[in-house]
C-alpha cells in the first residue's frame, strides 16, 4: 500500500538541513505500523512527504502503486499541532463534516459519519461546541475523529496522543486499534514513546538520529488482540521495549559516517528481523485462555 | 466600602446605570456648549437650542433625498466596489507569492501616499459626475482593505493549509472554508479603516467639486453665513459618521463572532 524507496529530505535555506537521508520501507494494504525516533530526527518530515505535502529531494513515495506527488485521495492525516489543525471558525460537528462535504459524501451519510466518529472518541456532546472551547486532548480527540469519519484507506497519525493525559491516552490508543481493526485501514503512526509504538504496532520502524536512515524494521510478535494491562505486562512486550529503546540509544550514539552506503542497503533489503524470541506461543495461549 | 455599594444592583438600577454611562458624557457635553454659547454669545457659536431648530427646519425636507440619499447612496456603492476590489485583489495576491513580489512596492507606495494629497485631483474629477465621485471613494478606500487581506491570506496558518489540502479542499471551497474566514479579522480592520476614509473622501468631494451632497450644502451654508445652519450640517455629519460605526461594529460582531470569543476565552485563561 505505502512504498517509500530511497526517500531523501533536505530543507533549502542557510547550507541545508538534511532531515531524511534514506530511507526505505513499505506497509501493506491494512497493516498498521508505527515510526519511533529521537526528537527532530526528522518523522514529521517523513510523514510529510508521504502525505504529499513535501515534495522529497531525493526517492519516492507510493501509495497504492501510484507515485506521490500532492496529497493521495483517500488519504487522512492527523497532525502533531492538532489544535492548528481545526477550522477556529466552524463548530466541531463542522470541522468533522467538512472534508465529507468535499468528498461529496450525500448529506445523511454525511450526519452519520459525523455522529458515529464524535460518539466513538467520545465527543458526542460537544459537537456545538468551537475547538477553542475544548481542552488539548479533547482537541485531539476531534482531529482524530475527522479523520476516521473520512473512511481513509490511509491514515497517517503524527504523535497523535502526545498532548494528553495517560489516562485519555491509553483509551484513545485502544480506540484507535478498534477502530484499525474495524476499518483495515492502512496505518503509519508517528511515536516517540517507544511503549506506545510497541503497544499499536503491528511492525516498528526505529529511525536512526541525524542524518536519518532506518535503523531497524522490527516485526512486533505479540498477539494480535491487545490490552493495556496484559499486553503490557508481558514478557515479551517488556523485551520488544528494551530492544527498541538499546536500538535507539545505540542510534543517538552512532556517528554519521560509520556506515557505508553499502550496509545500509544490505540492511534495509533484508526483511524485518525478528527479536530472538523465548516463547511467543507461550503468551499467546495464555491470552487465548483468558478471552475464552 | 458603603452599605449600598456592597448591596446587589436590581435589574432597573443596573439598566439605569447603563444609560447614565452611556448618555451622561454626551449631555454634559451639550450642557457645557449651551452654558459657554448663552454666558458668551457670538456669532460663529450659536446655542444648541438654535441648531436643533435648524436641524429640523434643514433637514426634515427635501434635503434627505436631495442631499443626504445621494451622499449616502455614493458612499455606499464606493465603498463596496472598494471591498470587493480589495478584498478579490488581496487574495490574489496574497496567495501568490510571484504575485505578491511584483505588487509589493508599488502596494507600499500607494499605502504611503496620504489621501489628502488626493484632493486636487478630487476637485478635478468628483466634480465631474457620479461615477467620478465613486471612483474618488473607491481609489481611497480601496489600499487599506487589500493591503489587510494581502496579510491576511499570508498569515493563513500552515498546518491549517495543509489540513485543507489533505482532505481535498481546493478551488472555491477553500476559499470559502478556509482563505477568507482565516484572514477575515485583517479584512475587517481594512474594512474598518476604509469606512473612515470613505466618509472624509465623500465629504471634501462634495465640499470642493459639487452641486449637491451634505458637504456641499455645509459649505454653501458657511458662504451664506447660516451659521446655525451650518452647525446643523456638521451634526449631521457626525450622526451619520456615528451611524455607519454602529453599522460595521454590529456587522464585525456577527461575522468575526469565533475570532471575539475565542479572544475572550484566551484573556480568561491567560
Ligand atoms: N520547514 C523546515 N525548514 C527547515 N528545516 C526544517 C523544517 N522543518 C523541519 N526542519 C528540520 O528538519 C529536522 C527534522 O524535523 P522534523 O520536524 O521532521 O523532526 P521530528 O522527528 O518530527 O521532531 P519532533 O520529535 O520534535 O516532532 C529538524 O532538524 C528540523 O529543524
Ligand atoms: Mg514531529
Amino acid at each position: 500500500m505505502l512504498e517509500i524507496t530511497g526517500l531523501g529530505k533536505t530543507y533549502e535555506g542557510r547550507g541545508g538541513v538534511e532531515a531524511l537521508r534514506k530511507i526505505d520501507f513499505r506497509v501493506d494494504g491494512g497493516d498498521l505500523v508505527c515510526v519511533v525516533g529521537p526528537s527532530g530526527c526528522g518523522k514529521t518530515t517523513l510523514l510529510k512527504c508521504v502525505a504529499g505535502l513535501l515534495t522529497p529531494t531525493a526517492g519516492e513515495v507510493r501509495v497504492a502503486g501510484r507515485r506521490v506527488t500532492g496529497p493521495p485521495p483517500g488519504m487522512a492525516v492527523v497532525f502533531q499541532e492538532y489544535g492548528r489543525s481545526l477550522f477556529p471558525w466552524m463548530t466541531v460537528r463542522k470541522n468533522v463534516e467538512l472534508p465529507l462535504r468535499e468528498k461529496k459524501v450525500p448529506a445523511p451519510r454525511r450526519r452519520e459519519l459525523v455522529e458515529e466518529a464524535l460518539a466513538a472518541v467520545g465527543l458526542a456532546d460537544a459537537a456545538a461546541a468551537h475547538p477553542w472551547q475544548l481542552s488539548g486532548g479533547m482537541q485531539q480527540r476531534v482531529a482524530i475523529a475527522r479523520a476516521i469519519a473520512y473512511e481513509p484507506r490511509v491514515l497517517l497519525m503524527d504523535e497523535p496522543f502526545a498532548a494528553v493525559d495517560a489516562q485519555t491516552r491509553a483509551e484513545l490508543e485502544d480506540l484507535l486499534l478498534t477502530l484499525w481493526r474495524r476499518l483495515g485501514v492502512t496505518t503509519l503512526l508517528v511515536t516517540h514513546d517507544i511503549d506506545e509504538a510497541v503497544y499499536l504496532g503491528r511492525r516498528v520502524i526505529v529511525l536512526s538520529s541525524a542524518p536519518t536512515v532506518v535503523q531497524e524494521d522490527l516485526a512486533v510478535d505479540l498477539p494480535a488482540a491487545r490490552d493495556q494491562i496484559t499486553t503490557r505486562s508481558a514478557p515479551r512486550f517488556a523485551e520488544l521495549r528494551a530492544h527498541v529503546y538499546a536500538q535507539i540509544k545505540q542510534a543517538k550514539g552512532r556517528a554519521a559516517g560509520d556506515r557505508t552506503a553499502g550496509d545500509r542497503a544490505a540492511e534495509e533489503s533484508a526483511p524485518p528481523r525478528q527479536v530472538p524470541s523465548p516463547a511467543p506461543r507461550d503468551l499467546k495461549r495464555k491470552t487465548d485462555g483468558r478471552t475464552r | 466600602m458603603s452599605a449600598a455599594g456592597t448591596r446587589p444592583a436590581g435589574p432597573l438600577r443596573r439598566a439605569a446605570l447603563r444609560l447614565l454611562r452611556v448618555l451622561g458624557l454626551p449631555v454634559l457635553l451639550v450642557l457645557g456648549w449651551w452654558i459657554y454659547s448663552v454666558a458668551e454669545p457670538t456669532f460663529y457659536l450659536p446655542t444648541p437650542g438654535r441648531v436643533a431648530g435648524a436641524f429640523t427646519e434643514v433637514w426634515f425636507s427635501a434635503r434627505i433625498t436631495e442631499d443626504v440619499l445621494p451622499s449616502v447612496g455614493r458612499l455606499l456603492t464606493g465603498y463596496a466596489l472598494a471591498g470587493l476590489l480589495g478584498v478579490g485583489l488581496g487574495v490574489a495576491i496574497g496567495s501568490s507569492r510571484a504575485l505578491r513580489a511584483a505588487a509589493e512596492p508599488v502596494l507600499e507606495f500607494f499605502r504611503a501616499v496620504p489621501p489628502p494629497v488626493l484632493v486636487p485631483l478630487i476637485t478635478l474629477l468628483a466634480g465631474l459626475d457620479t461615477t467620478m465621485k465613486v471612483l474618488v471613494i473607491v481609489s481611497g478606500c480601496v489600499w487599506p482593505v487589500l493591503l489587510n487581506t494581502v496579510e491576511g491570506v499570508r498569515a493563513v496558518d500552515e498546518v491549517l493549509a495543509d489540513t485543507g489540502r489533505c482532505f481535498g479542499l481546493r478551488g472555491p471551497a477553500r476559499l470559502r472554508h478556509l482563505v477568507l474566514p482565516a484572514a477575515s479579522p485583517q479584512i475587517m480592520a481594512g474594512l474598518r479603516q476604509a469606512l473612515s476614509i470613505g466618509i472624509i473622501l465623500m465629504v471634501i468631494g462634495e465640499m470642493f467639486a459639487s452641486t449637491s451632497g451634505i458637504g456641499h450644502t455645509v459649505v454653501l451654508f458657511q458662504r451664506g453665513f447660516a451659521i446655525p445652519e451650518m452647525w446643523s450640517g456638521i451634526v449631521v455629519l457626525g450622526l451619520l459618521g456615528f451611524g455607519f460605526s454602529l453599522a460595521f461594529r454590529a456587522a464585525e460582531r456577527r461575522i468575526l463572532a469565533w475570532h471575539l470569543a475565542r479572544g475572550e476565552e484566551r484573556g480568561r485563561h491567560a
